[in-house]
């Protein structure tokens, strides 16, 4: 029998996962995937509840989530191409233009 | 056998997001996002929620992961063989991760009681129709505003691309 919290379990570590993606990577295109990696793990969680609930808030919530990411992605990907015409890298720690 | 699917998957997917997040090569990293991507979707199946699952395939496999395929050729940088693909906080990083992980699974594995929330009888008594059908009536009843909001944010989403990625502005 599967419960929600194998679901959960399984979301905590695709979460966790994506974590140490993003602190631990210096391409920041990798970086970006991460974070997709850690809002689907979110996504995993709304669904199980959902399904638990025999409600239809999560689903919802779920396409939000999922309109969120692709609008963070086309931002976050046109930054890193602005970046990279001025840097020549996609490396997060040689992008230090803000730094004082 | 929900079980065995869900194993299945849950292994897939936890060994292909490691792969999204070990891989040297960003588009084999990309590669293995959509294989773990298209798992979580079949979990998603698993639920019944189809709805979801299908806008997870078009949206998250044929859009955003096609859009990183594209900037990774458009930025492709040549591959620096002896470089480092870590940055120097890394072992840090990885231990908080630890930490963090293995909180997070040991507060849910301990409540796990909590979350046998039984549904509401009313809710279930409901007319059962079409997964689509009903979150469809939903999304435009009672989230029709967060919709709405969704839509403007991608409107900006979209200006904010094209603005940033201009050469000049």
């Amino acid at each position: 029998m599967i419960t929600p919290t194998h679901y959960l379990v399984l979301s905590a570590l695709v979460f966790t996962i994506g974590v140490v993606g993003v602190l631990t990577r210096r391409n920041v295109i990798i970086v970006f995937m991460s974070i997709e990696l850690m809002l689907n793990s979110v996504n995993l969680n709304l669904i199980a509840f959902s399904d638990q609930l025999h409600k239809l808030g999560g689903q919802v919530f779920a396409v939000f989530v999922i309109t969120v990411a692709a609008a963070e992605a086309a931002v976050g990907l046109g930054i890193v191409i602005s970046l990279f015409r001025n840097k020549e890298t996609v490396n997060a720690d040689e992008m230090d233009l803000m730094k004082w | 056998m929900e079980a065995i699917f869900f194993y299945i998957l849950a292994v897939i997917v936890v060994v292909f997001a490691v792969f999204t997040v070990t891989a040297r090569n960003p588009v084999r990293s990309a590669v293995y996002l959509i294989s773990a991507l298209i798992a979580i979707a079949g979990l998603f199946l698993l639920q019944e929620a189809e709805f979801v699952a299908a806008v997870q395939i078009l949206v998250y496999v044929g859009g955003i992961m096609v859009l990183f395929l594209f900037v990774i050729m458009l930025v492709n940088v040549r591959e620096a063989v002896g470089q480092p693909t870590t940055n120097k906080q890394t072992k840090t990083a990885v231990v908080l991760a630890a930490v963090l992980g293995g909180e997070l699974i040991f507060f849910l594995t301990a409540g796990a009681r909590l979350f046998e929330v039984e549904p509401d009888p009313a809710v279930i008594a409901q007319a059962q129709t079409l997964n689509t059908e009903s979150v469809g009536t939903v999304l435009y009843t009672t989230y029709l505003l967060p919709f709405e909001i969704a839509s403007v944010l991608l409107l900006v989403a979209i200006v904010g691309a094209v603005v940033l990625a201009k050469k000049t502005i």
